[in-house]
């Protein structure tokens, strides 16, 4: 087929304004991870089911696999990389160290994502609905006990 | 992904232009299931009119009920303060499907027209009416735990996935949609379709049609309903079988009942004599399991799935009591209440 018709986009990751010329397929994950070597956010599955790749858009969590980075010219991305601030590790990175809340690691960045937009919702107070609504976000070394631990010491840490 | 153009809509006449131009294209809103489907090949758009950025995000009273836009996200509308006051099913509902972050990136109307999950569908190595008119089912003599048990045909018997559609069908709902031939509202329990010898036809919304809103009349069931869904994991998983119910109750007799049944057919499943059965009724598990029977009597099995006839009546006779006890089912506490 022809070039592909490429499209500038603006992005503002991790408070860094990021001007890109793309292909429309071109999904979010894969313009993090290709485009500008964010590779803390993880390809697990690719089609929406696992989470890994969980990253933040304008403050909410969303599944940047499935996310057409075109979809959201002008838009604020957070990842992993983009939590900790002047040195100092986020309350949820932290937390998961603390709380050994991973095994190999590969969920973890989708993980701590996750529960930094499920802290900004204030939505879940127990550890019923932190369970709940952490469910799109699948760890198959089963740290998930401590990955609820983490969570409720830095929801407290922030309350 | 196989190759597209993308373009922008600047607001509603010009996304129903753009497609009245581009007939092979797209619209695009959330993207959850249609970029899901375009990496597998089974959708192949030219071209995606991203719709996204139109002012079709707000959730507006109207005499009663609610105009929900069809942008609206679908944690939006489930933490919405009026939906949550007045359409407690509806919020229930929403919360029981998808993750969080699919749930914030997900529209109502995107919700609406979902494709089924049946996995012939996605497989391409494998039949499918669906995906290819006149190539046949795998899923009737295959792998079909997951598949529809009432309505089907000998083309088809997929179901439809969404949670937040069978409470959608008991507030009867209406679809707004407008196209080339000016808007229309369609009933939503006319919206969805029986596979019947066109399964490749999911809903009656024609292909250059863009849905605008749907919205709910006043009737919301706040203090008697439920959504009960059964599935294989506790969280995070499409229904086995999942019952959405609305009761109006004067003392313990019902006045009126409606519940409509997901995981079972390729639309929301209600029926008219089941509900007029408990009509008049005093609220006893006998008179929910007769409704249920009415609703089961032509329910077929194929094998893998045939366990959902029984698991259907049990599920309709528990949310029927859950309801008229009201006390709903948790999404979030995972005890059967």
């Amino acid at each position: 087929m022809n070039e592909p018709t490429r499209l500038p986009i603006e992005l503002n990751v991790n408070g860094q304004k990021r001007a890109l010329t793309i292909a429309p397929w071109t999904t979010l994950l894969d313009l993090l991870r290709e485009h500008l070597d964010l590779t803390g956010t993880k390809k697990g599955c690719d089609q929406g089911q696992c989470g890994a790749c969980t990253v933040l858009i304008d403050g909410r969590r969303v599944i940047s696999c499935l996310t057409l980075a075109v979809t959201k010219d002008g838009a604020s991305v957070t990842t992993i990389e983009g939590l900790a601030q002047d040195g100092k590790l986020h309350p949820l990175q932290q937390a998961f160290i603390d709380h050994d809340a991973f095994q190999c690691g590969y969920c973890t960045p989708g993980q701590i994502c996750s529960a930094a937009g499920l802290i900004a919702e204030g939505k879940a107070k127990t550890a019923d609905e932190i369970r709940e609504l952490m469910s799109g976000n699948i760890c198959r070394c089963g740290a998930y006990p401590n990955i609820v631990a983490a969570i409720q010491q830095a929801m407290g840490q922030q309350s | 992904m196989i190759g597209f153009e993308y373009a922008r809509a600047s607001n509603v006449a010009d996304a129903v232009s753009q497609m009245a131009a581009s007939p092979a294209a797209k619209f695009i809103a959330g993207g959850t299931n249609l970029v899901d489907l375009m990496k597998v090949h089974v959708e192949r758009p030219t071209k995606l009119i991203d719709i996204s950025k139109l002012p079709l995000d707000k959730v507006e009273e109207t005499g009663g009920g609610l105009r929900i836009g069809a942008l609206v996200r679908n944690t939006d509308l489930a933490y919405h303060p009026l939906v949550e006051t007045r359409y407690p099913m509806l919020s229930s509902a929403i919360m029981a499907g998808a993750s969080q972050q699919l749930r914030n990136m997900a529209s109502v109307g995107g919700n609406l027209l979902q494709r089924t999950r049946c996995a012939y569908f996605y497989d391409l190595t494998t039949a499918c009416n669906k995906r290819e008119p006149g190539a046949g089912c795998a899923a009737i003599d295959g792998h079909n735990r997951m598949n529809a048990i009432l309505g089907t045909s000998d083309a088809c018997i997929a179901v439809h996935p969404s949670d937040m559609c069978v409470a959608l069908a008991v507030l009867e709902a209406s679809v707004h949609v407008t196209g080339p031939r000016g808007e229309r509202v369609i009933a939503l329990t006319d919206f969805h379709r029986l596979p019947g010898d066109t399964p490749q036809r999911d809903t009656n919304l024609e292909a250059d049609e863009l849905i605008t809103a749907v919205e709910v009349p006043p009737q919301g069931f706040s203090t008697n309903y439920t959504y009960l869904k059964i599935r294989d994991r506790l969280s995070y998983a499409f229904a086995l079988v999942s019952v959405a119910v609305g009761l109006e109750l004067n003392g313990s007799k019902i006045k009126e009942a409606r519940f409509a049944l997901g995981g079972v057919a390729h639309k929301p499943w209600r029926n008219a004599a089941a509900e007029a059965s408990l009509s008049g009724q005093s609220a006893s598990e006998a008179a929910f399991a007769e409704a249920a029977d009415i609703v089961l009597r032509d329910a077929k099995g194929f094998g893998h799935n045939t366990f959902k006839i029984d698991l259907a009546r049990r599920a309709i006779v528990r949310a029927l009591s859950q309801a008229a006890r009201g006390t709903p089912q948790s999404q979030s506490s995972k005890k059967i209440a």
